[in-house]
C-alpha cells in the first residue's frame, strides 16, 4: 500500500496512520465518483412526466367484430381487436406445447402464467396487445391488410407470424406480443378500458391466471 | 520518426513565442518537416481527407444546430424549413447528409488501404486501435444523426436499433428504456441524440488528435512494408511532397462531393426519410444508410439459435463481434510481413474480403428472403456465407497463412523499393 508514497512503514512493518489516511482518501473518491456518476446515468431513465402520461380510456364499442384498431400509448401503438368466434376457437384451440413462446407476457398476471388464450383476454371477445413486434419493434400488419399464416398479424420486417392471441407462432420474435395493465371502467357491462393503470388497480379487475388446460384456476 | 526539431525561428515574434508555448514548432515538426515514406501511394491521401471531412461535418452541423429544432413535433418541418427557407439551407444541409456518406466511403477505403499494407502491425497497434475507436464513435455519432430529421426511416432505424439492447439477457429491457427515456423511442430520445450527436465529433477530433500522435512516434507506414533507415534517401520532407498529394487527392475527392451535393444530393438517402415519423405505421422496408448495411447484413444473417444464445441475440452478437474483431486483429495476423505486395497467397484472400464486405451491403439491402439473382438461392444464405467467411479472414485465414505462407523477397529499402533496384 505505501510502496510509492515512500512514508514511514514501509515494507512488512505495522500499517501507520498514513496507510489508513492513503486507504480512506481512495475509499472517499470512489464512493464520490459513485455519487457523482449516479445522477448522471439516472437522468436517461424516463421522467416523473413521461411516467404520469401512463394510462388512456378507450372505447371498445368503436371497434367492429374481425376488426383491429391501433391506440396510441405510451408514445407506441396498442391493438385492440374484436375477435370474432372463429378467431377465438382458433386460439384457444392453440396447445401450449405448439408455442414458441410458453408464458402469457400479460402485465396483469405473474410472470410466470402460462400463456394459454385466457391468460391473454379479460373478455374473449376483445384482445388487447402492444403492437411493436417483439423482435425489433416494428408494427405488424393485422385485419385488413396481412394477418400472417395465424391469421393474428404479421410483422413484415422479417417475417414474424402472431396468432389470434398476439402470440409468436413463426420467425424471429422471441416472445408474444404483450398484453399491457388493462381493466374495463365500470363493470361487466361497460365497454370502456382503461389502459395502463398499476398492478394494485389491476388486481381487482378480474384478472387471474388460468391454468395451463385454459380453464381458469 | 519524430528525431529532432528542425524548426528554427526566424522573426522575433516566433521567437518569443516559441520559448513560451512551441506552437509553430509543433506544427512544423508534424505538418512540414516531418520524415514521410518517399513511396506512399494515393492510397495514403484518405488521412488528409478524413480530416477535411471531419472539419466539414463540423462546421456545416454547428451552422445546421442553428436551425433545427429537436422536437418529436417540429424536427421534420424544421430541417424541411433549412433546405427551404433558410439561405443556402439546402446548400449546408445538402453538405452535411452527403458529406456523411463522405466520411464513410474515406473511412472504408483508409481500413481497407491498413488491411492490405497491413498497417496495423507493430509498432502501429495503438495507431490502428484508435483508428477502430474513431469508426465506433463515427458510427454512433453517424446513426444519432440519421435520426435527427425524424422521418420514417430516422425513426424505425432508431426503433429497430435501440430494440437491439433488448436483447441483452436480465438488463436489456432496463438499458433500453434508459436509452429511450420513455417507453418507445419519443421525444427524450430525440433531444438526447441531439445533444449526443453535436457532442461526439469533437470526441472523434480528440482521439484524432492521438492517431496523428500514434502515427508520428512510428511514423507512416508504406506500400513496401518497411520502416525508414536512411532519411535521407528513404524519407522526403511531409511539405511540399505530401501537402501537394494530399492537396490533390481532397481537390479531386471534394470534387466528386460537389457532384453529389449539387446534382443529386438525395441519391444516397431514403424516399421513406421525406415522410415525417409515425409510430403507429412501419415502413415496408427497414433500411439502415448505406454505410451500415455489411452489419444489417450480419445481424440478419444469424437466423438460429446458437446453444443457449436465441437468435436475436446472436445476431447482435455477431454485429458487434464484426467491429469488435478489428481491434485484436494485430494479434490474429501472424505475418511479420506487413504489405500484402509480398504475400501472394494472403493477397488474393484480402480481395476475396474486400469482396465478401462489398457482398454483405449488397446483401443488408436486400429483402433476406429474396432470391439472389442468377445464383438463385435466397438472400440470406448468402449473407450465411459471406459472415462467415468474414470471421473466418480474421480468426482462421490470417493466423494460418502467416505460419504457411512464403512471402516473396522484400526490396532491402524503401529507396530500393522506389528506384526499382530491388537486388541491391
Amino acid at each position: 500500500m505505501t510502496k510509492e508514497n515512500g512514508a514511514p512503514g514501509g515494507h512488512g512493518e505495522e500499517p501507520t496512520r498514513r496507510d489508513f489516511i492513503y486507504i480512506a482518501a481512495g475509499g472517499a473518491a470512489a464512493v464520490g465518483g459513485g455519487l457523482v456518476a449516479w445522477p448522471f446515468i439516472d437522468q436517461m431513465n424516463p421522467a416523473a412526466d413521461t411516467l404520469a402520461l401512463g394510462s388512456i380510456r378507450f372505447d371498445t364499442a368503436q371497434v367492429e367484430e374481425g376488426a383491429s384498431v391501433t391506440v396510441m400509448w405510451r408514445g407506441g401503438p396498442v391493438f385492440v381487436r374484436r375477435r370474432t368466434e372463429a378467431e377465438i376457437a382458433e386460439a384457444r384451440e392453440a396447445g401450449l406445447n405448439s408455442l414458441p413462446d410458453d408464458l402469457a407476457r400479460n402485465d396483469n398476471l405473474a410472470a410466470s402464467a402460462p400463456a394459454v388464450d385466457a391468460n391473454r383476454v379479460l373478455r374473449p371477445e376483445i384482445l388487447i396487445v402492444k403492437g411493436n413486434c417483439t423482435h425489433l419493434g416494428c408494427v405488424p400488419l393485422g385485419p385488413g391488410s396481412n394477418t400472417g399464416d395465424y391469421d393474428g398479424w404479421y410483422c413484415p420486417c422479417h417475417g414474424s407470424h402472431y396468432d389470434t392471441s398476439g402470440r409468436i407462432r413463426r420467425g424471429p420474435a422471441p416472445e408474444n406480443l404483450p398484453v399491457p395493465d388493462y381493466y374495463f371502467e365500470g363493470g361487466e357491462e361497460s365497454t370502456i378500458v382503461k389502459i395502463g393503470l398499476s398492478p394494485e388497480e389491476a388486481a381487482s379487475s378480474g384478472w387471474q391466471a388460468a391454468d395451463a388446460s385454459g380453464a381458469v384456476a | 520518426m519524430s528525431g529532432p526539431s528542425t524548426y528554427k525561428p526566424s522573426t522575433g515574434i516566433e521567437k518569443w513565442l516559441d520559448s513560451r508555448l512551441p506552437i509553430i514548432r509543433l506544427g512544423y515538426d508534424s505538418f512540414v518537416d516531418f520524415p514521410t515514406p518517399r513511396n506512399l501511394n494515393y492510397w495514403w491521401t484518405f488521412g488528409g481527407i478524413l480530416a477535411v471531412f471531419l472539419m466539414i461535418q463540423i462546421i456545416s452541423g454547428i451552422v445546421l444546430a442553428m436551425h433545427y429544432v429537436a422536437h418529436e413535433d417540429y424536427a421534420f418541418e424544421s430541417v424541411q424549413r433549412i433546405t427551404r427557407d433558410v439561405p443556402f439551407g439546402w446548400l449546408i444541409q445538402s453538405m452535411h447528409a452527403n458529406g456523411a456518406s463522405f466520411f464513410f466511403v474515406a473511412v472504408y477505403l483508409h481500413m481497407f488501404r491498413g488491411l492490405y499494407y497491413g498497417s496495423y502491425k507493430a509498432p502501429r497497434e495503438i495507431l490502428w486501435i484508435l483508428g477502430v475507436v474513431i469508426y465506433l464513435l463515427m458510427m454512433a455519432t453517424a446513426f444519432m444523426g440519421y435520426v435527427l430529421p425524424w422521418g420514417q426511416m430516422s425513426y424505425w432505424g432508431a426503433m429497430v436499433i435501440t430494440n437491439l439492447i433488448g436483447a441483452l439477457p436480465f438488463v436489456g429491457d432496463a438499458i433500453r428504456e434508459w436509452l429511450w427515456g420513455g417507453f418507445s423511442v419519443g421525444q427524450a430520445t430525440l433531444n438526447r441524440f441531439f445533444s449526443l450527436h453535436y457532442l461526439l465529433p469533437f470526441v472523434i477530433a480528440g482521439v484524432v488528435g492521438l492517431h496523428i500522435w500514434a502515427l508520428h512516434v512510428p511514423g507512416n507506414g508504406n506500400p513496401a512494408g518497411l520502416e525508414i533507415k536512411d532519411p535521407k534517401k528513404d524519407a522526403l520532407p511531409f511539405h511540399p511532397y505530401y501537402t501537394v498529394k494530399d492537396g490533390f487527392a481532397i481537390i479531386v475527392y471534394l470534387m466528386v462531393f460537389a457532384t453529389f451535393v449539387f446534382y443529386m444530393p438525395g441519391v444516397l438517402g431514403h424516399a421513406d426519410n421525406y415522410i415525417e415519423a409515425n409510430p403507429l405505421s412501419t415502413p415496408a422496408h427497414i433500411v439502415p444508410e448505406w454505410y451500415f448495411l455489411p452489419f444489417y447484413a450480419i445481424l440478419r444473417a444469424v437466423t438460429f439459435d446458437i446453444g443457449p444464445i436465441d437468435a436475436k441475440l446472436g445476431g447482435v452478437l455477431a454485429m458487434f463481434g464484426a467491429i469488435a474483431i478489428l481491434f485484436v486483429l494485430p494479434w490474429l495476423d501472424t505475418s511479420k510481413v506487413r504489405s500484402m505486395r509480398y504475400r501472394p497467397l494472403t493477397r488474393w484472400f484480402f480481395i476475396f474480403f474486400v469482396i465478401a464486405a462489398i457482398g454483405l451491403g449488397w446483401c443488408g439491402a436486400k429483402n433476406p428472403d429474396d432470391p439472389v439473382p442468377l445464383l438463385g438461392f435466397k438472400f440470406v444464405y448468402l449473407a450465411q456465407f459471406l459472415t462467415l467467411y468474414y470471421f473466418a479472414y480474421f480468426v482462421v485465414i490470417l493466423p494460418v497463412l502467416g505460419i504457411i505462407e512464403k512471402p516473396k523477397d522484400r526490396p532491402a529499402s524503401i529507396e530500393a523499393s522506389v528506384l526499382g533496384n530491388d537486388k541491391s
